[in-house]
């Protein structure tokens, strides 16, 4: 009743325009999209992590972080009595540390001289050769970068599953990641700063490393940390390269474990199940420390 | 012989001429000597090759890749040109358009920079001797002396410009090069850079360019003006402002230029 009063005595064609071309209607559309398309994301995220922590968090105790994982017999004992599994993943922590640490060394110099060199050349042919190799480079399939360091290092090198494979695949991807944000980096400093330096007689790698480098510092280290994040779940390439080993191990031409190869032995394990999450859990979790923490350092410049 | 008075010159610049391309000269043929403690302004209208004449002055100008140089330019009797451009650059100081101060670096770390950053060692009382007196040079000394090893983020821009002075100052540079360092500055900010330029020709040489001419009326003793890469004049401040021999400086000078 009262809407049809509302509609009387209005043309259809004054109403059309407000419902449907309006731009009010546009906006509240848009708006309404917006909110339903973000609190999808959202739910996404808290699913995931709600999950893991859920299922992950009652494994979270001394041993996961000191001991080794059990066998599979003293996990089933373990299961069947209701008790949480014994053991934790001390050799994949520091075999990821190891891993990591290692691969940082390979890549975080060539990287950011490769990213100088692309900065200070721009506009050269063979610097635009190198970025679409970068390009290239980001776009391997990680897997094939597995094998390509299994036949380099693996077969000619170690003669075996070793540290060092492991972390040169690794390095390898974290390579353009590093190159590019860079020279992102350094272009960012204004070129009046270079001047300066240079004006004062300072020689040119002096002004590389004590003004260009110290000036782009936070956006170095963000690129950086945000290169290990990427690299710190990969778990293709390191099952070709260091294939995992149930101990801790400092050995450079051994096996070694990491805490997502451990993720793919448990989930191989009906026994472990559980210790899949407890993992998952702090392999997230270290990821989100690492970004907190580039986010940080990136903040704290300005 | 480009000589304008029987003062003793500091740089002798002789047929000098800048292209940044093969064919298009920015800088053409320019000879003229630079007065020993004096300010010498460079005037002229935007593109006329002020910056390139002046960053020729201590080979800054080579940092574009494609630049070429013919001519010469002497500090004394030495051509700059068979110098390291290290020792020259200490030797003629540069303050640039808009103030550049390390931002990573406190206001003592700043003043001490060339030093800092050429890794040359100064015992603890050199070091502050040298900041001390720099900033007070500067006339900045009282306004930051307390917050020394503060970065200078919290200074004004014409705070910024006086502590990059400040820094050029350090070396104890023969020369001081300044392009339109007040150009981003407000009016205070600006005569104050003046007045401190004033006092600094008494131990240096300073060349300015400026395209604002009542500066270089104010400050200068003697002024070029140049256009289209040409020197068109150069002479006494004062001969040029109120006598110039050419139309074309006469136009620039009373405004009827283009
Ligand atoms: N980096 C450069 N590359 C090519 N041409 C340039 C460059 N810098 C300046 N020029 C050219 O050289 C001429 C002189 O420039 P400049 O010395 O900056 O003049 P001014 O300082 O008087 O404005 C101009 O024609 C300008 O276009
Ligand atoms: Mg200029």
């Amino acid at each position: 009743m009262n809407q049809t009063n509302i509609l009387a005595g209005k043309k259809v064609t004054e109403l059309i325009p407000d419902l449907f071309s309006g731009r009010k209607l546009k906006d509240r559309l848009f708006l309404i999209g917006i909110v339903i398309f973000s609190l999808l994301t959202i739910s996404m995220v808290v699913l995931i992590i709600g999950s893991m922590i859920l299922k992950g968090y009652h494994q979270i105790n001394w041993a996961f972080f000191t001991q080794s994982p059990p066998d599979t017999f003293q996990a089933m004992m373990a299961k069947m009595s209701g008790k949480t599994i014994p053991g934790g993943i001390i050799n994949g922590i520091t075999g990821s540390l190891y891993l990591v640490g290692i691969a940082s060394l390979i890549a975080i110099p060539f990287g950011v001289l490769i990213g100088i060199y692309l900065y200070e050349n721009s506009k050269k042919k063979y610097a635009g050769f190198i970025r679409d190799i970068t390009d290239v480079l980001q776009g391997v399939p990680s897997i094939v970068i597995g094998l390509i360091v299994y036949l380099w290092v693996v077969v000619e090198i170690t003669h075996g599953y070793s540290v060092l494979a492991g972390s040169v695949a690794l390095a390898i991807m974290m390579l353009p990641l590093i190159i590019r944000s860079t020279e992102e980096s350094l272009k960012m400093i204004p070129d009046t700063l270079k001047e300066a330096a240079i004006a004062l007689g300072t020689p040119y790698y002096k002004v590389v490393m004590r003004v260009l480098i110290p000036s782009s510092f936070s956006g170095l280290m963000t690129g950086i940390l945000l290169a290990i994040s990427r690299i710190l779940g990969e778990t293709a390439p390191l099952m070709l390269t260091t294939l995992g080993n149930p101990a801790i191990n400092w050995n450079i031409a051994k096996p070694v474990s990491a805490v997502p190869l451990l993720i793919w032995q448990f989930y191989n394990d009906p026994n472990m199940v559980d210790l899949i999450w407890s993992s998952s859990l702090f392999l997230m979790g270290f990821v989100l420390l690492l970004n907190i923490l580039s986010k940080w350092i990136a903040a704290r410049q300005k | 012989m480009n000589d304008i008075n029987t003062q003793p010159s500091i740089l002798t610049i002789e047929n000098l001429s800048i292209a940044y391309d093969k064919d298009k000269l920015a800088v053409k043929n320019v000879s003229a000597t630079i007065k020993k403690n004096a300010i010498t302004a460079i005037m002229g209208p935007s593109g006329c090759g002020k910056t390139t004449l002046l960053r020729a002055m201590n080979r800054m100008h080579e940092l574009y890749p494609n630049i070429s140089t013919t001519g010469q330019i002497r500090l004394y009797d030495e051509n700059i040109y068979d110098m390291s451009t290290i020792k020259l650059r200490r030797k003629i100081g540069m303050v640039f358009q808009r103030p550049n101060p390390f931002p990573t670096l406190s206001i003592y770390d700043n003043v001490i920079a060339g030093y800092k950053l050429n890794g040359i060692k100064l015992k603890r009382s050199e070091r502050d001797e040298i900041v001390e007196t720099s900033l007070k040079n500067v006339t900045l000394w009282d306004e930051v002396k307390n917050s020394l090893h503060k970065k200078g983020n919290f200074l004004s821009g014409g705070q910024q410009q006086r502590l990059c002075i400040a820094r050029a100052l350090a070396f104890k540079p023969d020369v001081i090069l300044l392009d339109e360092p007040t150009s981003a500055l407000d009016p205070i900010a600006t005569a104050k850079i003046e007045d401190l330029l004033i006092d600094l020709k008494e131990n240096y040489s300073i060349v300015l360019v400026t395209h604002n001419m009542s500066q270089a009326a104010r400050i200068s003793d003697n002024a070029m003006y140049m256009y289209m890469g040409e020197l068109i004049e150069y002479d006494e401040t004062t001969k040029i402002f109120t006598n110039p021999k050419e139309t074309s400086t006469q136009n620039y000078i009373t405004g009827r230029f283009g």
